[in-house]
């Protein structure tokens, strides 16, 4: 068959003309290395007739020269189009394809079957409707097989389409596909998917994939494209409480405020009452302007901006909503794929991110892990790159959610590691583990402003980040007695004092440096609290950190102090021989040498000691501090 | 590839759904998705990024996203400013195109030109397309994203374009270098987007992503959007080099002797540098005449780009050098 030719199948006469008028259907292939994904993908494109002359003429070149079918036409060249697939034959990443029939259009996801790459293949499965789980005959449900079928049913996917690919190579034997059959219904009952569809295939001769296949008469099901094209996947989102996260708060003017966002489940309408989480306030919309101009009514889907009736707070990551309350919590149940090629150690801090809000957050306990080839839940420590666990999480703050069952957008979360920014997991939210009504403070009756007006001064923290040698403590000292002489009340605290008391059970592994940091800047925090000065002497290296720290007090009340002594200058000093023991690789990590330094990008003060006498250094924080009515 | 220039003579229009005009419903219904996802995205941008900067390039994917971008911060302005990245050869409608919407629409723009690349009298015929297109575009997007230190470039990419584009992340990260690093691309679940970067890295975004090239001109029709007149057929010089239809668009274009330039009826599927794109044969004249001819049309709209041809890969080994 000449590669121009239309594949003899119940074909769409002109597919592309009018191919608008259809639904849409997300759908992602998944399943282990080689059982043929791409070229299904390449095989569904090709039987479609989306691929133009141009391409298809670039595609038998390529199988000439690079493809891996002896010259005949290589399907999986349309999706594998990065150098190092073509060189290793296999897919590294996610391919988004489109392709359309006579009555649907497809985007399709095709992922990865290396176990390397596990994070790709739920990347595209987060947003599919629909899975294609491809097995090889010969072989069965293999342990991919069923991680890729675990993330499946944790990501929601409820509709599977078992290709059982590679008949030819068993000879077409039915025997065998009932056997393969049978045993993924058991699994995909045991995850809890409640649709499969079990069709043999031949992917690069395109049996059962658009034309029923004249080699297998015993098989009397569907073809993949006849199934793509009719199954339902609809799950109404609309019927659920109004829920809309606010991304961007619109003032281009003081006669106009608008929150943006794309609602998640619900519908609004002008005049109705919403409450904005997490703190509870109530209002009514006012106005709602949508892309096509300004409406009556919204649905789940679309990106407005709405107006408010009062003039309340609202701000980026609080959400707009109606109906009954949603989940508002800092303590977490949920389930988690992990990414990271560093494993995961409960404890460790990460930046958590659902819908537009962020916060730090701690694993605080592993719950269990499950295993992939049993199913079964066991107790664990860790978790490895590619592996499901299911944890306890503590937030910074109360966060607004769904569990991922009812809201996909509201339930689901990443962990960032601050320090490399790698994506390290990927979150469902079983359940909130605190009663989440009511979350206020208890109000003090003494509180900050009180205990300041006693002592006669504005509580602050000076906060001395720096190198080790910079002089920060030196320095911290001098101001701490200058502060003693204006009557001040202050408290130093010193990163390698502290490390002999609060923080001694840390080492200096980079999540433990975190804490560290995150002790102290809680700890300043509380002095703040009690109307003092605290003074910070910490290298405290990362910006994110120090960022945290700031934002434990309120505005105006954090004073980053960046000595920026030069690390020649430093190592040169070396008052307490670390860099000649870090240069001797006695000391892993250290910062300045094989440990990076986050230079402060906006710091309130910024002092050099090489051009400054410590003296000088302390008369210019006096004269700051003085300058901007803290003394 | 042959490059063969293909004239439509007749769009197959058995059921000419364009001539019900912009009300067809489902296909309203499908492009307010895109739209509303577009919209997510610019908005996402905005917030997380120091600074921003969009890219626009002129073509009608940059028209599409100029116009999602209004609608986005809409009754604001946008909250970045425009970037064209000017090789100087580009057609000369689509420049006074570019100072007219950018006035119209009140919006900041910077026009940035690789002034070394100028002044070593890089030209692509002298240099050719490869070393023509890393110096006055490549080289010229990275410097322009580094005076100005933008963190995030916000470009019109889809995903259909090119085999190593439906790879691509819709927050793509760049290194230090302005490096793609396809092996190591950041997992983008649901609409999470990890928006983190190192000092000195950025990000470049794709709001139409998901969009098709059909879908394109579906939503330049629904919403009336307007693009430079070069899309629409018109009788124009061109001359016929390496199987390409190349419009002689001023005096610079050396010509061959056999090259007298001829006045045919052609448009553009994509434009770019005038010497480096080439024409169709066509007489779609108007909007639902060119959605009519591309819906039968049966190449890819890169196929008129000679630059994707340098070789396999080519697009995929620019975009690791930092092109869009």
């Amino acid at each position: 068959m000449s590669y121009h030719e239309a594949p003899t199948i119940a074909a769409p006469d002109a597919p592309r003309l009018d191919q608008h008028d259809r639904s849409t259907l997300r759908f992602v292939t998944c399943g282990s290395v080689d059982d043929g994904k791409s070229t299904l993908v390449g095989r569904l494109l090709y039987d479609s007739k989306t691929l133009l002359d141009d391409q298809l003429d670039a595609l038998a070149s390529e199988s000439k020269t690079v493809g891996t079918t002896g010259g005949d036409l290589d399907f999986a060249l349309l999706v594998d189009g990065l150098q190092a697939e073509r060189e290793q034959g296999i897919t590294i990443d996610v391919a988004y394809r489109f392709f359309a029939t006579k009555r649907r259009r497809f985007i399709v996801a095709d992922t990865p079957g290396h176990t390397q790459y596990t994070r790709n293949m739920a990347t595209g499965a987060s947003n599919a409707d629909l899975a294609v789980v491809l097995v090889d005959a010969r072989k069965g449900a293999i342990t991919q097989t069923r991680r890729h079928s675990h993330i499946l049913s944790l990501l929601g996917v409820r509709h599977v389409v078992l290709a059982v690919n590679k008949m030819d190579l068993i000879g077409f034997d039915g025997d065998r596909f009932a056997a393969i059959t049978a045993e993924y219904l058991t699994l995909a009952g045991q995850l809890g998917i409640s649709q499969v569809q079990c069709i043999p295939v031949v992917a690069p001769e395109g049996d059962n994939i658009a034309v029923a296949s004249a080699r297998m008469p015993w098989y009397t099901g569907p073809t993949v494209t006849a199934y793509l094209e009719s199954v339902d996947v609809t799950g109404d989102i609309s019927q659920r409480p109004f829920r809309m996260p606010v991304q961007w708060v619109n003032r281009p003017h003081a006669e106009f405020r608008g929150f943006c966002g794309r609602i998640t489940s619900g519908t609004i309408a002008a005049g109705e009452t919403i409450t904005v989480q997490p703190s509870g306030r109530r209002t009514h919309i006012a106005r709602i302007l949508t892309p096509g101009g300004e409406r009556d009514r919204a649905a789940a889907g679309e990106s407005v901006t709405l107006a408010l009736a009062d003039e309340i707070d609202v701000s980026r990551g609080d959400v707009l909503t109606a109906g009954p309350a949603p989940l508002v919590s800092d303590q977490l149940a949920a389930h988690l794929v992990w990414f990271d090629d560093d494993a995961m150690v409960p404890g460790r801090r990460y930046m958590l991110k659902c819908g537009a809000a962020s916060t730090g957050a701690v694993i605080t306990t592993l719950k269990h892990r499950i295993s992939i080839d049993t199913m079964a839940q066991e107790s664990a420590t860790t978790l490895d790159a590619n592996q499901i666990g299911y944890v306890h999480l503590s937030l910074d703050r109360a966060l607004v959610f769904e569990a991922y069952r009812d809201d996909r957008e509201m339930g689901s979360f990443i962990l960032i590691d601050p320090i490399n920014h790698r994506t390290a997991a990927a979150g469902m939210i079983e359940l909130s583990l605190r009663r989440a009504t009511n979350i206020q403070w208890q109000q003090l009756a003494v509180d900050k402003s009180v205990r300041a007006r006693l002592k006669q001064q504005r509580p602050c923290v000076l906060w001395f980040t720096g190198l080790s040698g910079a002089g920060k403590s030196t320095i911290a000292e001098l101001v701490d007695r200058r502060l003693a002489e204006f009557g001040r009340h202050a408290a130093l605290l010193d990163g390698d004092n502290l490390r002999h008391g609060i923080n001694r059970d840390l080492g200096f592994f980079s999540a433990e440096r975190m804490e560290n940091v995150r002790r102290v800047a809680e700890i300043a925090a509380l002095f703040v609290d009690a109307g003092m000065i605290a003074l910070v002497a910490l290298i405290s290296p990362f910006r994110s950190e120090r960022e945290l720290a700031r934002h434990r007090v309120e505005a105006g009340e954090f004073i980053e102090i960046h000595v920026a002594t030069p690390l020649a200058e430093c190592e040169r000093r070396d008052p307490k021989g670390l860099y000649r023991r870090a240069r001797a690789g006695e000391l892993p990590a250290f910062t300045g040498i094989d440990h990076p330094y986050e230079t402060p990008q906006a710091p309130e003060i910024t002092i050099d000691t090489s051009e400054l006498t410590m003296e000088a250094a302390c008369e210019r924080i006096i004269r700051y501090l003085q300058e901007h009515h803290y003394l | 590839m042959t490059g063969q220039i293909e004239y439509v003579v007749e769009a197959r229009s058995a059921r000419d759904v364009l001539d019900e005009g912009p009300a067809r419903r489902s296909v309203t219904s499908h492009l307010r998705r895109l739209e509303a996802e577009s919209i997510h995205i610019l908005r996402e941008t905005a917030a997380e990024f120091r600074k921003p900067v969009m890219l626009y390039s002129i073509g009608k994917d940059s028209s599409v996203l100029l116009h999602l971008a209004m609608k986005a911060f809409h009754p604001g302005r946008p909250p970045f400013p425009l970037l064209h990245v000017d090789t100087t050869w580009k057609f000369r409608e689509m420049i006074a195109f570019r100072d007219r919407r950018a006035r119209e629409l009140g919006l900041d723009l910077i026009v940035h030109t690789n002034h070394d690349g100028l002044s070593q009298g890089i030209t692509p015929f002298a240099h050719g397309s490869a070393r023509y297109t890393d110096v006055m575009k490549t080289q010229a997007l990275r410097q322009a994203l580094d005076l100005h230190g933008f963190d995030a470039a916000i470009g019109g990419a889809r995903r259909d374009e090119e085999k190593s584009r439906a790879k691509e992340r819709i927050f793509s990260h760049r290194s230090t270098a302005h490096r793609w690093d396809p092996k190591n691309q950041r997992p983008e679940l649901w609409s999470l987007y990890n928006t983190l970067l190192a000092p000195g890295e950025s990000m470049r975004v794709f709001p139409l992503s998901n969009w098709t090239e059909l879908d394109v001109w579906d939503y330049i029709l629904l919403e009336n959007i307007p693009i430079v007149p070069l899309y629409l057929a018109a009788k124009r010089p061109v001359v016929e080099r390496d199987g390409a239809l190349i419009m002689v668009d001023d005096e610079r274009m050396p010509l061959g002797p056999e090259e007298a330039p001829r006045w045919r009826s052609v448009r553009f599927r994509t434009l770019g540098c005038y010497p480096l794109t080439g024409a169709t044969m066509s007489t779609a004249a108007t909007l639902p005449e060119i959605v009519r001819e591309m819906m039968a049309s049966r190449t890819s709209e890169r196929q008129g780009r000679m630059i994707d041809r340098d070789s396999p890969a080519a697009m995929e080994r620019k975009k690791a050098e930092g092109y869009f």
